[in-house]
């Protein structure tokens, strides 16, 4: 060896660094390469480069990153963990930096320095970072710089949910279909990620001082750099970019070589690297096909489904349009009376559905010349009102009747339909011709179908050759099925140990199918499902998808050939059977001369203040306008007529009235936090303490920016939203200048004697306990948290004379309040019944169906509902609680332990639901609540054995509500044809 | 309603039991079978098991309930059993966490396809009560004293095992011991205590051992991922192959903190019932039996003693009520606590996705134990059938490389 040099490799998710050091430590040389997941060809390129280069040296080599794990194992040769590689680089280069932020493809990182090292990485749920800034520059259709740019013309952000990437997603996709600009939503994803990060890492540790940030992203978007820099409210030179950042955990690893591993000639380190054998701990399944012949059948099998074809260039007559503008792809159909198709398109929305539906047309229009005309149109989708505004189609359905309309053409006797899209599967049983139960995923399982296409993307393929791939491999690998983010994880472990792209293909479509079927169906039998099923959406067109599929169910299926224009075509056949005197249709003329403009603006209607997007048509016919992203009418513009029949509205005011009521001269005031179970116990309290002299004052009510105030005292990003919220309610009460917060823990909540136990849930019971080691402007002065079972008398009185002892509250006095508390409860429980008794009544002298919304107390804050009830009411529905009615029946026989007060109510509900023609049950449903994957089983068996359907709403931080909506007026459609 | 287990399907029927501890099991199940029981571990560990699992369970019910059903449901599946001659057991605990609800689950699950088959309650709760399947006094007692041997021996094991010499000598002294602690409740004599621990302390100081120093790695958690390999990825084996010792909080804190916790539920809110009377008087028993342990391990004075329960309440109480009840409450932070005071200061909290008490508990409370030891390096690590390996190994690895830097 001539001479030594120091070297190091960090072998990332995405890209390979290598970084060289003279004997100085001087960096003498460093590349930056993206290794589209052939990993060790990469390294291996990289490393006869400079086998070239330095031919007959030395080097002092380690290798980190999460990808060089393996590797380094594999070879034997020295590995050091990448956050801990970054801090050796950064304490050599930045001695005075106080935070390190480093983003990665899949890992967010974070380092404090100064007042106590401590190194934290992102949790399995939060993953993906680049990843996902790569995925959101898919599904706008262009590459992270062109969607860097855009986020630095930014006029306006969107609150995107930070939770993870697919609920980003999830939040995103709506935003595009409504025509929010584009600037808009790029600035808006680099804030989610900044939002992710400053919550899920720092966990209520301030980011503050000289903050450095490294990692790919950071180096090369500005965009991101930008809101990193305005979220944490840097200065200049607080705000450390270093030049190397791409390489500097390859720089920290060099320097870790240098200083504690022994030099070996480059070419033992090539040769280890080569003969490394990887350990196969890969878990794979069964080959798609056995063989090609096997393969023909199965293709020749699903050909005979298609439809008949009429010639668009010479075809005269009647025709019928059917668009679905979905959310991730626009499909548009022109059929004759006879079901012939006349011409289709599929493309992806890339955020315009708008543009290419009326491109489509003129497209239409002009091959048609004047031979044909369009007698009637329908549209239905996530872009289903913006492009009835605008183009003037004749009706908008909602997707699950197209979806049977059109599978049941193919499939007359059709009993199950499973529709993967790219966003969403939905999944329906027809009973009597009609849908009988639908289920969708819920928003942790969305973007699955979308998700192997922006995978394909990136591996240099189209989907439909690397579909292809897939059929043929002999060992699929296994992926897992919680959702996309974790998904994206297992393949890029899959890659790492050598996983080939064929048995990635092959384990995507499973892991899709999977998903399907252990979450969306949850049928325990196929036979469950039906004799006569059907599939379709963009997805099912994946031949290892359709396959996966079969076998998972053990049984064949029909795949129509249109599968990924069913919407569409359901739609056309809508029409025909819909048609009028006239279609409204926007002329060719009219087309010609079309164009809209979007604005932004919030709706001040209402509390909810929802982001309203304002599309204006620029015809001349007339100057007509769009709003979405509304709930009600009011942001509309449209007056109302009659009063709403809801009770959410009426339980939340009746709840706050209480605190109208003060002592004249008060002891002390006692602050009360709108938060969890105070959302039905607040009249005890405020009785219990009114009655003991003191005042009560009651938190600010929870909004976006009460969730921001203690966001950064969270420790554990996948509790509930409404738990969550708990952290700034106590903040604000503190700005209050409350004397003391009382927030008591309560494992056991109000006993209604309907249940085997009446616990609180854990993060109900015991949430003070998490607030009082996390929120340090608590103490205990200030922060009274006893436990209490306010069932019993006795010990109520001892537990509150004690804690209350400063005040002078005897034991006497609080025995004496207690009794009251109970009453004023009672008052409010009866308040609730009564008013819901007069909305059934007034639902049902107008003919009304009513829905019970069944959810917990705490889901009547408008911040945590989001205004769902306001869908409910807007979709000419009333609205009632569980607990106005959950006193009409009894406990059914329950094959669960019922054991929490809360929870008791819903069967209860949904017991009573199944006994009244008229009701439906909803089940609201937080994100995280762990319990209710308990529940949610068992009320649907309630209901389903009832008769009912049941439809459930899963909500968090999120407040997009298209896919609340979809469910609804599904449920309102299935609900019409009963 | 499901099918009950009769007293003549004690020898008709085998039981079968997933694998939590697979030393304390091991133990159990031969009580079991003196007993006239025929019983079985599950010991697989294959992919179906979690794909059974997924297709069974709600998929955000949590990962001990899914591992432990999917386990179950593919046994039967394999084909190994006859289906009409088999009854599983399950534990359950009977708090206000959604684990007092495995059972139901796993007899839904059942539902379809094994309606014939008996599910079995172990509780100390009183639930369950009308099934075929008792266990006396005479059989708690001893399994007491499998928890109490297979606590020792887990705990001498991963000590040793992390500094042996020769590779494989631990793992012949458990092996030995298993086997003959087997004998002892079979034939009788496992109830001298004090002379099988000065026996089993000294076969295991036997084993020679390097004096290098190793990271010490404590692992606390919810009770099923906390102790089962299947679940936690074979965590215990993953750090020794780190070079690191594995330090695992004893089974029977756990047992004791179910005691306790209803003698405490009468002292907070003023009751007493046959049951608190009933367990105040199990858990002096228990502890004095765990004092019994903790004397000798000390006379003997080369391994550490497993934590005094009265001192992982006190631990208790300077960060948290003992009113946290629920999974496994207050004993968390306890635990971690002691394990940061008796110089463990790297500890792993090993959660499934999603653990509902783990927010407060674990979560939680490791901001206020790392203000109390500043040098503790606490990480959570999430279980889940769609987390991979590589993951939650780079997490470990993370803590680990900081924990080396101090040695």
């Amino acid at each position: 060896m001539n001479k030594i040099f120091s070297l190091g490799i960090d072998v990332g998710s995405t890209t390979v660094k290598t970084v060289i050091l003279d004997e100085a430590g001087n960096i003498i040389r460093s590349r930056y390469q993206r290794h589209f997941s052939k990993v060790r060809e990469t390294v291996e390129e990289q490393l006869s480069e400079i086998a070239e280069e330095y031919s007959g040296c030395g080097f002092r080599l380690s290798i980190t990153g999460s990808a060089g794990l393996g590797l380094a194992n594999a070879s034997g040769l020295p590995f050091v963990q990448e956050v801990f590689g970054a801090f050796i680089a950064v304490k050599n280069s930045y001695p005075d930096a106080d935070v390190v932020i480093e983003l990665g493809g899949e890992d967010a990182k974070i380092i404090f320095l100064t007042g106590g090292v401590e190194q934290r990485m992102n949790g399995s749920c939060a993953g993906g970072t680049g990843a996902f800034i790569d995925q959101m520059a898919t599904l706008l259709g262009i590459t992270t710089d062109e969607l860097d740019r855009l986020a630095l013309n930014a006029e306006k952000l969107y609150p995107i949910a930070s939770r993870c990437g697919v609920f980003a997603k999830s939040d995103i996709q709506p935003l595009l279909n409504q025509g929010a600009k584009r600037e808009d939503i790029a600035a808006s994803i680099f804030q989610a990620v900044v939002d992710q990060t400053v919550s899920g890492l720092a966990q209520g540790r301030e980011i503050k001082g000289k903050v450095l940030f490294l990692g790919g992203p950071l180096s090369f978007q500005k965009g991101l750099r930008k809101a990193f820099v305005n979220t944490l409210k840097l200065s200049d030179e607080n705000a450390v970019f270093p030049e190397n950042a791409p390489c500097f955990m390859a720089y920290g690893c060099a320097l870790h070589a240098k200083d504690t591993c022994e030099p070996m000639p480059i070419d033992e380190i090539t040769e280890r690297l080569k003969n490394a054998e990887m350990k196969d701990d890969i878990i794979t399944g069964q080959p798609l096909f056995g063989s090609k012949e096997e393969y023909e059948s199965f293709v020749a099998r699903h050909r005979q489904f298609d439809l008949k074809y009429a010639d668009i260039n010479n075809y005269a007559g009647e025709a019928y349009l059917g668009i679905d503008a979905g959310s991730t792809t626009t499909k548009l159909v022109l059929i004759t009376p006879k079901g012939e198709l006349l011409y289709q398109h599929y493309c992806s929305s890339m955020g315009r559905p708008l543009d290419i539906i009326s491109s489509k047309l003129k497209d239409i229009y002009a091959l048609t010349e004047d031979r044909v005309k369009i007698v009637s149109s329908a549209v239905t989708g996530y872009g289903e009102d913006l492009i009835k505004a605008g183009l003037g189609i004749d009706h908008g359905i909602v997707e699950t009747v197209a979806h049977y309309k059109a599978a049941s053409f193919f499939e007359p006797d059709v009993d199950f339909i499973i529709d993967i899209g790219g966003q969403d599967i939905k999944c329906f049983k027809i009973k009597n011709k009609a849908i009988d139960s639908i289920m969708l995923n819920e928003a942790c399982s969305s973007g699955c179908g979308s998700f192997i296409q922006t995978f394909a993307l990136a591996m240099g393929y189209d989907i439909a050759e690397f579909s292809q791939l897939g059929l043929f491999a002999e060992r699929p690998v296994d992926l897992g099925s919680r959702c996309t983010v974790f998904m994206n994880s297992s393949v890029k472990q899959a890659q790492k140990d050598g996983a080939s792209v064929e048995d990635i293909s092959a384990g995507l479509s499973s892991s899709i199918i999977k998903n399907a079927v252990y979450k969306v169906i949850r049928a325990k039998s196929v036979d469950e499902l039906g004799k006569h099923i059907v599939v379709q959406g963009g997805t099912f067109l994946n031949d290892a998808v359709l396959r996966s599929f079969e076998l998972e169910l053990g049984r064949n299926v029909v795949r129509p050939a249109i599968a990924g224009l069913m919407g569409a075509f359901g739609c056309a056949l809508y029409a025909m059977e819909h048609k009028g005197e006239k279609s409204s249709i926007i002329t060719a003329e009219q087309l010609e001369d079309f164009t809209y403009s979007a604005k932004q603006r919030t709706c001040g209607g209402c509390t909810a203040h929802c982001n309203l997007t304002v599309i204006s048509f620029g015809d001349k016919t007339n100057g007509r306008k769009f709003i979405s992203g509304n709930r009600c009418e009011k942001g509309a513009g449209i007056a109302l007529t009659e009063e709403k029949l809801c009770l959410y509205d009426y339980k939340y005011n009746r709840l706050l009235s209480v605190t109208n009521e003060k002592p004249s001269s008060p002891k002390a005031k006692v602050g009360i936090p709108l938060c969890l179970g105070f959302y039905e116990q607040l009249p005890f309290w405020h009785r219990v303490f009114t009655d003991l002299g003191f005042e009560v004052i009651v938190s600010e009510e929870s909004s976006r920016d009460i969730y921001y105030k203690g966001q950064h005292t969270i420790p554990s990003d996948t509790v509930c939203y409404p738990a969550k919220l708990a952290h700034g309610h106590i903040l604000s009460l503190l700005e209050r200048g409350a004397d003391f917060i009382f927030y008591p823990c309560e494992s056991y909540n109000i006993d209604e004697g309907q249940s085997d136990n009446h616990y609180n849930c854990p993060v109900v019971a015991y949430y003070p306990e998490l607030l009082k080691a996390n929120v340090n402007e608590l103490n205990d002065e200030n922060f009274l948290y006893p436990y209490i079972d306010i069932n019993l008398e006795k010990h109520f009185a001892e537990v509150m004379s004690k804690s209350l002892a400063k005040y002078g509250v005897t034991k006497k006095d609080a025995k004496a309040v207690w009794s009251k508390g109970m009453e004023a409860l009672r008052d409010y429980s009866r308040d609730l019944i009564a008013k819901g008794e007069e909305i059934i009544k007034k639902a049902r002298e107008r003919k009304m169906p009513i829905i019970v919304l069944a959810g917990r107390p705490y889901h009547i804050d408008p911040e945590i509902n989001h205004g769902i009830q306001k869908l409910i009411t807007g979709l000419g529905l009333a609205v009632i609680t569980e607990d106005s009615v959950s006193h009409l029946a009894d406990t059914p026989e329950l094959t669960v332990l019922n054991q929490w007060t809360y929870h008791s109510r819903l069967y209860r509900a949904a017991t009573y639901v199944t006994t009244q023609p008229d009701m439906q049950l909803v089940q609201l449903v937080s994100f995280g609540c762990g319990i209710d994957a308990i529940t949610t089983d068992e009320v649907r068996s309630i209901l389903e054995s009832g008769g009912k359907l049941y439809t459930q709403l899963k909500i968090d931080e999120i407040n997009n509500l298209g896919a609340a909506k979809i469910r609804l007026r599904s449920l309102v459609a299935a609900m019409a044809v009963d | 309603m499901s099918a009950v287990f009769t007293p003549e399907m004690k020898q008709t029927h085998t039981i079968l039991i997933p694998d939590m501890l697979p030393i304390h099991f091991g133990l159990i199940m031969e009580i079991f079978r003196n007993n006239g029981y025929k019983m079985e571990l599950l010991t697989t560990s294959t992919r179906s098991v979690v794909d059974e699992g997924l297709k069974h369970v709600h998929n955000d019910t949590c990962y001990p309930a899914l591992l432990v059903i999917g386990q179950f449901i593919d046994a039967l599946k394999s084909g190994k059993y006859d289906v009409n001659k088999v009854a599983l057991l399950i534990s359950q605990t009977g708090g206000g966490c959604r684990a007092s609800n495995y059972i139901h689950l796993l007899r839904k699950a059942l539902d379809e396809e094994f309606p014939q088959i008996p599910v079995l309650s172990l509780n100390f709760s009183g639930l369950e009560k009308d099934s075929g399947f008792k266990i006396t006094a005479g059989m708690f007692l001893q399994m007491l004293y499998a928890v109490l041997y297979g606590d020792l021996m887990m705990s001498l094991y991963n000590t040793c095992r992390a500094y042996e010499l020769n590779k494989g000598d631990s793992k012949a002294v458990l092996d030995k011991w298993r086997k003959k602690i087997a004998e002892l409740f079979r034939n009788g004599g496992y109830r001298k205590t004090k002379k099988l621990y000065r026996e089993i302390l000294a076969d295991f100081s036997q084993i020679k051992r390097t004096k290098e120093k190793k990271v010490r790695v404590g692992i606390v958690g919810e009770i099923y991922v906390k102790y089962s390999p299947l679940a936690n990825n074979h965590l215990e084996d993953f750090l020794i192959s780190e070079g690191c010792e594995p330090v695992v909080p004893a089974f029977l804190d756990f047992c004791l903190y179910c005691a306790v916790n209803t003698v405490n539920d009468g002292k907070i809110y003023n009751f007493s019932t046959k049951a608190t009377k009933l367990f105040g008087i199990a858990y002096k028993l228990i502890y004095s039996m765990q004092k019994q342990m903790i004397k000798i391990v000390r006379e003997h004075g080369e391994f550490d003693p497993p934590h005094d329960f009265e001192d992982l309440r006190t631990y208790a109480d300077k960060y948290m009520h003992q009113g946290v009840k629920m999974g496994e409450g207050w004993l968390i932070p306890a635990e971690m606590a002691a394990l940061a005071h008796g110089g463990v200061e790297n500890i792993i909290c090993t959660q499934p996705f999603g653990c509902l008490p783990n927010h407060i508990v674990a979560k939680g409370m490791s901001r206020v134990i790392k203000e109390a030891f500043p040098q503790a390096n606490i990480v959570a690590v999430d279980y889940d059938p769609g987390a991979t390996r590589v993951n939650q190994e780079n997490r470990i690895k993370l803590m680990l490389a900081n924990a080396r830097k101090e040695i």
